[in-house]
């Protein structure tokens, strides 16, 4: 999966925008084709994208990234039937007053062509408004690539127009699930953000779950029972060669694992006698450190972005409740003081919140809060919503969603997505029913 | 093997009945139809679950009476090894679960040590909310899956 990927990236600048940036620069420039995500309301970008010409990958990666723009919430794709100026040259200015005329904000354009073996892909995003190149990029890479780059375009649009990074090019892993609940089989899957190259990395034979990436996608770590009735263990493996191992052997169980930012170690829970602590395991030396000594249930352990801190859930205190650590432990201190249970708590890779689950007398939700505990604010509830983790940008969460089980049939069970406002919720279309989403890093380059 | 011996019982006991006498056989109730000492015996006549209050594992006095009742059939057949298996209602998270569903098993494992039924033959494990039975979304089904279940090897 993880081909090599040579990339050029050369980014264009006024090769051909001179004139156009003269005619810009007179108007002063309204930022139309801008979007602060954080302002409390706003529309979505109005964004033409224009299948991609001279090979005909160039309508799928044009596809691709209407796709990925239109489910972010942010912008709005123009349907290309209603496009006015059907002639769009990649690599001349186009007639900004047609592309007014459609009402768009923003317009992509772009050209793929044959390079002895490979493909060469350009792309421009104009300003439509001020009538001037945004940015632009070129790209070399093997054709199979085409998927990986229409979402290295994407994230470039958005970073552009959000002033945000992009989360396109990345991977979820989840746990797929299927047939009967009194059997139900529940195995560990990855596809890309959108969906698309949907594969299995456990064989379904014993139950699955929590899988989380290596910072580098590499490997990634998840709990499974090692044959029906043996307690459950965390397994690292290799998601190209699928070999795997037993992290750790300890007695009773461990579950609950999770890399650190920069992957040397796995922090998990291990339960013997009733008591559930925080172990942390040094990867390559496999030395173990327990980080927790308490009677309770400390369990979801996760780092903070900077790997100093680890936040947790704990009902030391009588119910479930978030608690911050050292990375090293000790310091342990409690943050989540509303009313309910609070649990799996995820660190944003920027640092700035903390997502978690609720559980209360009306139901379950999804929040954020900020890592001191204050702000705390709802993005997302229903019947049983559970489990969040953060797109890279640290803008974006998915979780997933559970309808109730009735007449002795499983309720769906959903990945969905939402932005950090709350305002914009959609489903994650996946091949069976998904649980226990876990949003990589973007792909290396 | 065990299991299928004690259904080649029930087999026979009732196709004897049925020879002998109709109005015997419809009689008969169902729980003198099982072979002692076995595993429909222990299901039926003594328990093999005990249920918790929303997110406790303390035992509650229904739970000690059919652990009592489990500790006596154990020291009776003693060449049964066990394995108790914790479980959970789907109201609470994935990994809380599991470790509570961990903490139920211990429960009543410690509960059957304290009846002098000896810890070697004992193994817990724990299954979360992973495992519904019966699979509903109501607060009868989320009842009985707040449970230890004792399985005899």
């Amino acid at each position: 999966m993880n081909t090599r990927f040579a990339m050029k990236f050369s980014r264009r600048s006024t090769i051909l925008g001179g004139a156009a940036l003269a005619a810009g620069s007179a108007a002063p420039a309204r930022a139309q084709l801008t979007i602060d995500m954080t302002k409390p309301s706003f529309e979505p970008v109005p964004i033409a994208i224009v299948d991609f010409s001279g090979d005909r990958v160039g309508a799928d990666i044009a596809g691709v990234i209407r796709n990925d723009l239109q489910n972010s919430g942010l912008f709005r794709s123009i349907s290309p039937s209603s496009f006015i100026q059907r002639d769009v040259d990649a690599s001349a200015a186009p007639r900004f007053a047609d592309w007014r005329g459609v009402g768009a904000a923003g317009l992509v354009v772009g050209q793929v062509q044959q390079a002895g073996g490979n493909i060469k892909v350009d792309f421009r995003l104009w300003d439509v408004v001020v009538g001037q190149q945004a940015t632009g990029l070129s790209f070399n890479s093997q054709p199979s690539n085409w998927r990986r780059l229409a979402h290295i375009i994407a994230d470039a649009i958005y970073k552009r127009v959000t002033g945000e990074e992009g989360y396109f090019d990345t991977r979820v892993a989840y746990v797929s699930e299927t047939g009967p609940l009194s059997s139900r089989t529940k195995r560990i899957a990855i596809m890309d953000q959108d969906g698309a190259n949907n594969r299995y990395i456990t064989d379904g034979r014993t139950i699955a779950l929590t899988p989380r990436f290596s910072p580098t996608l590499q490997e990634i770590v998840y709990m499974a029972y090692p044959e029906d009735r043996t307690p459950p263990r965390v397994f690292l493996q290799n998601v190209d060669s699928g070999r795997r191992e037993l992290l750790g052997n300890f007695p009773g169980m461990s579950f609950a694992p999770r890399f650190s930012p920069d992957g040397t170690k796995v922090v998990m829970s291990i339960s013997a006698e009733g008591r559930t602590n925080i172990y942390e395991m040094d990867v390559r030396g496999r030395a173990q450190r327990r980080l927790t000594n308490s009677a309770a249930i400390d369990t979801s352990p996760c780092y903070s972005n900077d790997g100093t801190q680890i936040v947790f859930n704990s009902d030391r205190g009588g119910t479930q409740q978030l608690y911050i650590m050292s990375a090293a432990g000790g310091g342990e201190r409690r943050i989540s003081f509303g009313e309910g249970r609070y649990a799996t708590p995820v660190w944003s890779p920027r640092g700035d919140y903390i997502a978690f689950t609720k559980i209360s007398g009306s139901g379950f939700g999804i929040g954020v809060m900020r890592t001191d505990g204050s702000g705390e604010r709802m993005l997302a509830s229903g019947f049983l919503v559970e489990g969040p983790t953060w797109a890279p940008n640290g803008r974006v969460l998915m979780f997933f969603r559970q309808q109730p089980n009735s007449g002795g049939r499983a309720g769906s069970v959903t990945l969905a997505q939402v932005d950090i406002t709350g305002r914009f919720e959609r489903q994650v279309p996946t091949p069976t029913d998904a649980s226990d989403p876990a949003w990589s890093p973007l792909i290396p380059q | 093997m065990r299991t299928i011996k004690a259904f080649a019982a029930i087999a026979a006991m009732i196709f004897m009945a049925a020879c002998s006498s109709n109005e015997q056989q419809a009689a008969a109730p169902a729980t003198t139809t099982v072979t002692p000492g076995s595993v429909a015996d222990f299901r039926q006549n003594v328990g093999d679950r005990v249920f918790f209050d929303t997110d406790m594992s303390v035992i509650r006095p229904d739970g000690r009476e059919t652990l009592n009742r489990q500790a006596e059939w154990l020291k009776k057949y003693t060449n049964y090894p066990i394995t108790i298996e914790g479980h959970c209602d789907e109201r609470g998270t994935r990994e809380y679960n599991l470790a509570l569903g961990e903490r139920r098993a211990n429960a009543a494992s410690q509960y059957l040590i304290a009846q002098g039924i000896p810890a070697a033959r004992i193994k817990t494990i724990s299954f979360g909310k992973e495992n519904p039975d019966p699979p509903g979304s109501d607060e009868g089904a989320w009842a009985r899956n707040r449970r230890d279940v004792t399985a005899l090897q």
